[in-house]
């Protein structure tokens, strides 16, 4: 089953990062390739960096900024392939970001067809 | 034969392997609301076909069997890939191969139960979810028990079974490094299953005892689901210790009566018997855990009965203990009262005063206690605050009008 991993963050953690919680993400990355579990993701730039579009009425909106002021935002996202949200849940506890910020785990849409197949083995 | 005896054998069924049932489609699915409607199809098709063909020789696996179809015909419906197809297809020719030998089909209770109580399901639902598709309560009885809405509850009960088909939370029993955490989850939410049930006694025959009874058959089926785990054993203890005196809470004319004043002639010998012999064989296990060291301060309780005597330095011991594993406020309450009763009441007094204030606000048995040590240290206008705030934090007429003439009496 695919899983997204979305990490979110509060401003000042983006004003914090420095090269070693660059290289522990970049370690993390590596060690969901090595498992062969890894379908994608990314770190993200500041929500100051952000653009919103929005198209209403046919007319296209751009907004400086986030698409919500909120206290955390997306700080970045991976895609994973596991056998189920157990072990999802797992990859999630080892982000290195899970000590001090919120790990969503979240299935991709549709994944779940594959659950079936999953629990015959 | 008769439509009757049908019905009968179609009823029994039901009762007694309902959850079995449930969690074998489920496990290999993890979709409960299909396999609910598979089983509920194949209860329905055995309605029709039983009177007519006679009970087959194996009704279990003949309702698997018609369930398993109709999970495949749903999906079919649903025309998802292939690699789930032939999944399925492995379930029928299990369900086949079950109706054709021997043996029963597999108890897959247990990873149902761990599934219910997953902590990535809202703790809310755990105990509503248990006891719908471990013991097949209907929604309704459920909504009831737990002072809720019909629709409200069976709501609760549809996001619960989405979020387990849809985020994808596997059917299996927990690994040793993750034990004791999830088995606790498990046996929290049977144990709020009986502590809503105990909560509310003064209408017999109500839904809430019903569902203490409820929660001791989960209890005994947890046991029988995993005889080496001593907490099991603990909890099912815990529970028969206090059932055998459900007799004894109240009067004839329905007054509450605390503890330690119950006529002990009123306890279940048998059920007290039952709870000592679980309690042993928890023992036995040598792992001690919270739901023991409840049920042992619950046995010295129930030595009254022998002994004519409480022996609160005992019960003193096991609070310190169960402190240490399980920081509850109604631990640290229960410890502050058994200081006062084997110690002195200003130890006691001290002990309840080191639990912060913001933190029983709206706790019931704090101030019940508090009041009671205020009493036994003749602080009377004190007591008669506390006694009147305990009161009014009880939703249990019988409770609230003891509480309020111990706040009289306190002149």
């Amino acid at each position: 089953m695919k899983y997204a991993i979305l990490v979110y963050q509060p401003q000042e953690a983006f004003d914090r990062r420095d090269s070693a919680s660059i290289a522990a993400g970049k370690a993390y990355g590596e060690a969901l390739q090595a498992a062969g579990v890894l379908v994608g993701g990314a770190g993200l730039e500041s929500p100051k960096s952000a653009t919103t579009v929005t198209l209403r009425d046919g007319k296209r909106h751009v907004q400086d900024g986030p698409y919500a002021e909120t206290k955390e935002y997306l700080a970045g996202f991976g895609i994973i392939d596991v056998p189920d949200l157990d072990a999802a849940l797992e990859w999630a506890a080892r982000h290195p970001a899970a000590a001090h910020s919120s790990i969503e785990v979240r299935p991709l849409l549709g994944s779940h067809f594959l659950t079936a197949a999953g629990a015959a083995q | 034969m008769s439509k009757a005896a049908a019905h009968a054998a179609i009823e029994a069924v039901a009762r007694h392997s309902y959850g079995r049932l449930i969690a074998y489609l489920a496990s290999r699915t993890r979709d409960i609301v299909g396999a609910e409607d598979a089983l509920s199809d194949a209860f329905a098709a055995a309605l029709e076909r039983w009177p007519v063909d006679g009970i087959p020789d194996k009704p279990e696996a003949w309702l698997l069997h018609v369930a398993r179809n109709r999970i495949i015909d749903a999906v079919r419906r649903q025309q998802v890939r292939e690699k789930s197809e032939k999944a399925l297809l492995a379930l029928a020719e299990e369900a086949q191969n079950m109706a054709a030998e021997q043996e029963r089909f597999p108890d897959e209770r247990l990873k149902l139960l761990f599934v219910c109580a997953h902590p990535a399901i809202d703790p809310a639902s755990r105990t509503p979810l248990m006891l719908q598709t471990v013991l097949g309560i209907d929604a309704a009885r459920i909504a009831s028990a737990f002072l809720v809405s019909p629709s409200a509850m069976g709501q609760r009960l549809v996001r619960a079974k989405a979020k387990i088909r849809d985020a994808g939370i596997p059917f299996r029993v927990p690994d040793p490094a993750e034990w004791d955490e999830r088995v606790s989850y498990v046996l929290d939410a049977i144990y709020s299953a009986y502590t809503t049930g105990w909560e509310s006694l003064t209408d017999v025959g109500s839904t809430h005892q019903a569902l203490a009874a409820e929660a001791i058959s989960l209890g005994r089926t947890l046991v029988e689901l995993m005889p080496a785990e001593p907490e099991a054993h603990g909890l099912l203890a815990l529970m028969l210790h206090c059932e055998a005196r459900r007799e004894a809470r109240f009067t004839a004319s329905g007054e509450f009566v605390p503890l330690d004043q119950q006529d002990t002639s009123l306890w279940s010998r048998s059920m007290i018997a039952e709870a000592e012999s679980h309690l042993r064989q928890a023992a036995a296990l040598k792992r001690i855990g919270r739901y023991q060291l409840e049920a042992a301060i619950q046995s010295i309780h129930a030595a009254r009965a022998d002994t004519g005597r409480i022996d609160w330095a005992e019960i003193l011991v096991l609070y310190e203990g169960l402190v240490r594993i399980a920081p509850r406020i109604g631990s640290l309450v229960g410890r502050a009262v058994a200081m006062a009763q084997a110690v002195d009441p200003a130890s006691g007094m001290s002990a309840l005063e080191e639990i912060a204030v913001s933190q029983v606000a709206t706790y019931q048995p704090y101030w019940a206690a508090r009041a009671h040590l205020l009493q036994l240290l003749h602080r009377n206008e004190e007591a008669r605050e506390a006694f009147a705030r305990a009161a009014s934090l009880t939703d249990d007429p019988a409770l609230r009008n003891y509480l309020f003439k111990r706040s009289a009496e306190c002149q």
